[in-house]
């Protein structure tokens, strides 16, 4: 079941129009420019337990991501190809509306859409990640926490999750007598092609931005995230918000989004220690 | 394990043209109980959709005093797919009631109903390919017949990519094996998108063509959601002919 609680009072048809004629002059409530993204921090390896692990802050919004790694059976119509699940926790103390309990459907939104940037670009390259075809291989779950919420929660658990695959090691096993153990000391990193982020957009009336603040979700006509590859391939696209988005606008959101998605594929890369 | 999509003279899988869609066959009015319903056939895909309101909202606290709140829930059956899906709500399901319902809120002029609920339910009884955009049509005609006001009948149809082909309508095999698969939903006098999604790769060029290949199927597909409504409410002139 889908409940539409959204409320749209008075208040914010105040907001909206602020914030519209603060943008007919290129400028936004802090401070940015519409197609600037806010600072973004990357530190990974913060959870040494974990395979892989990275935070990142975007502005205040702050998602942690956790990889395990585990061994476990293929499935049959893809006997030489390893599995990976992504799953998203809004977790309470992250903002006022989020409540404990089972994933609600934004979390369960935020988890498909990061799930579908990373699956869709090719970027794991699940078929190396074979241990015994058709009995053993590596099986990775990738967790995103939202820590804090300020806005624009899909960017940056993409950048999250991305960083800390890019930066995971897995254990190497061999095959001793019919059963596999870990070669000790041997450690390998994860096989990726390339490295996807994504760009979410807001659009006001006939203005677009850029990783939109809460306020600006609130009062927008719409919100889309666009998922693309490092060859400026879409991978995903979705649209996360009621309301009318016109064909032309959605047209330039995609122009909008590949510059974004360089910017935050080198951003990306500094913070892993690759750039 | 490679399958082939598109054999030597263009066509698909099922004998189609690459912009062709499959037959599709509506019907409002199809259940007793609901106040709007409407029955939707895709090719194999088949949906029944139901509207029930708008009723006092239950619960309680969960209404809004100036405007009207919309409840979806988009449901496969367990033997609408290859493999008997299990009872209760996947992850799937639980994001595309909320797309579908974004959809279809878009359009209900839901300040009409301060303190009010209206209840949707897409229910997929068999499923080959397009459920989500199929369901949308369904559900925008059940609301029709339920007598919403509405600022369009919106309507949707998937494009996708297989074999390196931008087709148009995909169905559950090209869906499995081909490149990408984009349900769109339009509301056709207003020239805007009201859901758009896309799994899998395809260029910001093949994104431009797979939206205009949408457009114009769209507005087929809203010509027949109008004629199916008249087939219900036509009413006949009587003694004209003496």
């Amino acid at each position: 079941m889908s409940l539409g609680l959204e409320k749209r009072g008075y208040g914010i048809k105040i907001m909206k129009n602020k914030i519209y004629e603060l943008l007919k002059i290129g400028k936004r409530i802090d401070e940015r420019e519409p197609l600037q993204y806010r600072k973004i921090e990357i530190s990974t390896g913060v959870v040494e337990k974990a395979n892989g692990s990275a935070l990142v802050s975007l502005g205040k919004t702050k998602i942690l991501t956790g990889i395990k790694v585990e061994v476990g059976t293929p499935y049959p119509d893809r006997p030489n190809e390893g599995v990976f699940t992504v799953n998203a926790e809004l977790l309470p103390l992250a903002s006022k509306t989020f409540e404990p309990g089972p994933p609600d459907e934004r979390a369960i939104e935020l988890s498909r859409i990061v799930d579908r940037v990373i699956r869709e670009s090719k970027a794991i390259e699940v078929e190396k990640l074979c241990i015994v075809e058709g009995q053993k291989v590596y099986m990775i779950f990738i967790d995103c926490y939202v820590l804090d919420y300020d806005g624009n929660y899909f960017d940056a658990s993409v950048l999250s999750a991305v960083a800390a695959l890019k930066t995971m090691t897995l254990p190497v096993y061999r095959v001793v007598d019919g059963r596999i153990e870990a070669v000790p000391g041997e450690k390998m990193k994860l096989p990726m092609r390339t490295l996807p982020v994504s760009v979410t957009m807001a659009l006001i009336r006939d203005k677009i931005v850029v990783d939109p603040l809460p306020a600006e979700e609130d009062v927008a006509d719409t919100v889309v995230t666009i998922g693309y590859d490092s060859e400026g391939v879409l991978s995903a696209v979705q649209k996360s918000s009621p309301g009318l988005l016109p064909v032309n606008m959605f047209k330039e959101m995609v122009k909008i989004g590949l510059d974004s998605s360089a910017m935050l594929r080198r951003r990306l890369l500094e913070g892993v220690g690759d750039g | 394990m490679k399958i082939r999509l598109i054999d030597e003279n263009g066509l698909r899988v099922d004998g189609r043209r690459p912009d062709e869609m499959r037959r599709m066959r509506m019907e409002v009015g199809v259940l007793e109980k609901t106040d709007g319903s409407a029955y939707v056939e895709l090719g194999g895909t088949r949906i029944y959709a139901g509207v029930i309101g708008p009723r006092e909202v239950h619960p309680k606290h969960l209404e809004l005093p100036d405007k009207g709140v919309i409840n979806c829930r988009y449901h496969m059956a367990s033997f609408s797919v290859d493999e008997r899906k299990p009872l209760g709500m996947t992850r799937r399901e639980i994001e595309l009631s909320k797309v579908i319902r974004e959809a279809l809120e878009t359009v209900v002029f839901l300040e009409e109903f301060p303190r009010m609920m209206i209840d949707i339910f897409v229910e997929v009884i068999q499923a080959d390919g397009g459920t989500r955009t199929a369901g949308i049509t369904a559900a925008s005609l059940a609301l029709a017949d339920a007598g919403i006001p509405m600022a369009d009948m919106i309507a949707a149809i998937a494009v996708g990519k297989v074999d390196g082909v931008l087709v148009l309508d995909i169905n559950e095999e090209e869906d499995k094996y081909g490149e990408a698969d984009m349900p769109v939903a339009i509301a056709p006098h207003l020239n805007s998108i009201v859901l758009l999604q896309l799994n899998g790769r395809m260029t910001p060029e093949e994104v431009d063509k797979g939206l205009e290949m949408a457009q114009k199927a769209v507005k087929k597909i809203h010509q027949m959601q109008i004629e199916a409504l008249k087939r219900k409410y036509r009413v006949e002139p009587e003694g004209l002919e003496t």
